[in-house]
């Protein structure tokens, strides 16, 4: 029994700890595509996001500042997706291609000229990383401990979920924003700027995503390396489509496909299942939900449809 | 006098009539992406120390100098034409197929099983492979046509997460007792000798290149076979009639549907060829994999740089080898191969825009004429 419990905790805590990434880029991806713009540019803006956050923290040992610049340089790429799908009406898809061409080349690129051509960088001591909340509080090894003792940026990943879903449900601008998702149009007739509500929805996204990136690297794994993410950016998207395109729905999605993580991490050592396997679980599952539940995770209506002002 | 003032217009019209063909043509605006990728990746390399002209010579002549390195940039090229053909033949139809990543990886994957776990007389080997690479990609794009046409999902969904499951599926496989090598790290055993698809020696000797291989044989094939499907057969006129409008190909008495299934399992198992092709032809094995190899992705861009023209697959996909084994040898001059990613990403962003140069540049030329 107390093995149990123990390993319950184990679970829990790493369910806990893979979670964020993909909640901070589910939130941006349902931002964008709320407003009617696919971003499949996620991954990429998660790379760089990362690499920025571990860069930064390598030279200021401020872990909250790189934290944000993790961010920031993903709004960065957001923007530039923005300009071209927005303003430009490019198509949606091969823009996120283009972005996970350049943003992970821009990571590696720069990584290897201030490394002296190291594409990792240096691991941060865990004073650069970001801190841990109830550290000490509860005994070490205990199941609380195991449990509640995370890093902040995981419980601000929640209240992230919160204040997206305020935003989303309770004030003008997300009113809107779900509205220039479904017909853009006719919000143009109601005097709605349509551009400007997208360009800060896409940009929004790039931010939320480039957090996720920099969560990587600033609590998980400690440094960048160019396969630090692989495919959490693309998880994110599924998670998006599997909660329905709402915050709290992909909060949901969002923890049961890291607890796939929490198992994988906790098996992988035993063998009994393949952790490749595993692994597949958060992509197979989206399929199955949207073949069984056809229709009910309806995409927003003017999704990937570039939109041209009205003349 | 009058007569003379005419015949002065007409050939002012013929100018202008060659000048509006040319501004219509998509060449003009890829060779303008093409010419941003190199500003933008120059702009990274000066800023990161590195004079730009020297790392572009570097790339240039690791490309050129020597009858070995063009050889390596075609066998470079030889996945990416395969991948390129499936994303254009699709993108014909108005499918984007980003799932040439996945369809690649289990036609590689196909052809990894066959060629390890059974035993045939040499040609024959070969060919079952690439039958069986073929086959896979089929059904792993089919599945995919099916989740479009019977349940109505978005096609760039699943092909994402078809992606990842062909990903982690090879990892799995890799790591399978049968296919691992023993002691051999972290990659499958090879494939036998049989199945593999390289020139005789005498042929390697002379090109000075021990992976030169029949693929990019085969890749010319494919890519005459797919411009043939599509100009000269009801299959390509199809499939062009539902790219251009579904509704109207609808009105006009083709069943969408089979089509679409037809051709999406063509295109799956035109970058599964890929796969199949760079396996037998250059890896001989298959890694486990820390990220995805790009090949599905880098097709995206010859097919863009192509226009979805199924010959210039050809020269954009050999455009694109050159870059990869060029910017390969950049690590020579220290400066970072990941510019050559900055580069493609950007020539994609300038052709995903390209009708605004389009349009300005015509608008300009309008406002000319007027005066």
């Amino acid at each position: 029994m107390q093995e149990l419990i123990k390993n319950l905790g184990l679970i829990i805590n790493a369910t806990l700890v893979a979670t964020p990434p993909l909640l901070y880029a589910a939130l941006g991806s349902t931002f964008s595509e709320r407003s009617g713009v696919v971003n499949i540019g996620i991954e990429g803006m998660m790379t760089i996001g990362a690499f920025v956050g571990a860069a930064v923290a390598h030279f200021t040992s401020n872990a909250w500042l790189a934290f944000l610049c993790g961010g920031l340089v993903g709004a960065l790429f957001g923007l530039i997706h923005a300009i071209v799908c927005v303003s430009f009406g490019a198509d949606q898809t091969i823009s996120g291609t283009a972005i996970n061409f350049l943003a992970p080349g821009v990571a590696i690129f720069v990584c290897k000229a201030l490394f002296e051509q190291s594409s990792d960088t240096p691991p941060l001591d865990t004073a650069q990383k970001l801190p841990k909340l109830f550290n000490g509080v509860f005994e070490v090894g205990s199941f609380w401990n195991n449990v509640l003792n995370t890093y902040v940026a995981t419980y601000l990943a929640f209240v992230a979920v919160a204040v997206v879903w305020f935003i989303f449900y309770k004030t003008r601008f997300g009113m809107r924003l779900r509205a220039v998702g479904e017909h853009p149009k006719a919000c143009e007739t109601q005097g709605i700027n349509v551009f400007r509500i997208r360009y800060i929805a896409v940009i929004a996204s790039g931010f939320l995503a480039g957090l996720g990136g920099a969560y990587v690297t600033l609590c998980t794994v400690s440094q960048f390396r160019p396969a630090v993410i692989v495919g959490q950016g693309f998880i994110a998207i599924a998670a998006v489509i599997f909660g329905k395109f709402t915050p709290q729905g992909a909060m949901r999605a969002c923890l049961l496909f890291g607890l796939c993580n929490g198992l994988k991490v906790l098996l992988g050592s035993s063998n009994v299942i393949s952790p490749n396997l595993i692994s597949m679980i958060p992509y197979v599952v989206t399929i199955i939900t949207l073949v069984l539940f056809v229709g009910k995770s309806r995409v927003p209506a003017a999704s990937g449809k570039p939109y041209l002002k009205q003349r | 006098m009058k007569h003379k003032n005419k015949n002065n217009e007409t050939t002012q019209n013929i100018v202008n009539n060659v000048k509006h063909d040319l501004l219509q043509q998509n060449a003009l605006y890829t060779i303008i992406a093409i010419f941003f990728g190199f500003v933008v990746g120059g702009i990274f390399l000066w800023s990161a120390g590195f004079n730009p002209f020297e790392a572009y010579a570097k790339l240039f002549s690791s490309v050129f100098s020597r009858p070995k390195y063009l050889i390596w940039s075609v066998i470079y090229a030889t996945p990416l034409i395969f991948t390129g053909l499936s994303v254009a033949f699709s993108y014909k139809m108005g499918v984007f197929n980003i799932g040439a990543e996945g369809q690649f990886v289990v036609g590689s994957l196909a052809a990894l099983c066959v060629g390890i776990l059974v035993d045939m007389p040499p040609v024959l080997h070969a060919i079952f492979c690439i039958l069986a690479a073929f086959a896979a990609g089929m059904i792993w794009s089919f599945l995919v046509a099916v989740l479009r046409v019977r349940f109505g999902i978005n096609e760039v969904l699943s092909f994402i997460m078809f992606n990842w499951i062909a990903f982690y599926l090879s990892n799995y496989i890799v790591n399978t007792e049968t296919i691992h090598k023993v002691g051999g790290g972290e990659a499958s055993k090879d494939i036998r000798e049989s199945a593999r698809i390289l020139l005789p020696q005498s042929v390697q000797n002379i090109l000075q290149n021990d992976k030169a291989n029949y693929g990019f044989f085969l890749a010319i094939i494919a890519a005459v076979a797919i411009w043939f499907i599509l100009s000269k057969t009801t299959l390509g006129y199809r499939v062009m009639a539902v790219g251009l409008n579904p509704h109207a190909a609808k009105y006009g008495g083709i069943n969408s549907n089979k089509t679409m299934y037809i051709a999406m399992s063509l295109s799956g198992a035109l970058a599964a060829l890929g796969g199949a092709v760079q396996l037998m032809g250059n890896s001989m094995r298959i890694s486990q994999f820390a990220g995805q190899e790009g090949f599905g992705f880098q097709g995206i861009t010859v097919a863009l740089i192509a226009s979805s023209n199924p010959i210039g697959c050809i020269f954009a996909g050999l455009f694109y080898g050159a870059m990869k084994y060029g910017g390969s040898k950049l690590n020579l001059i220290d400066a970072p191969t990941e510019v050559i990613d900055i580069i493609m990403g950007t020539i994609v962003l300038f052709i995903a825009i390209s009708h605004v140069f389009r349009y300005l540049i015509t608008k300009r030329l309008q406002k000319k004429e007027d005066k």
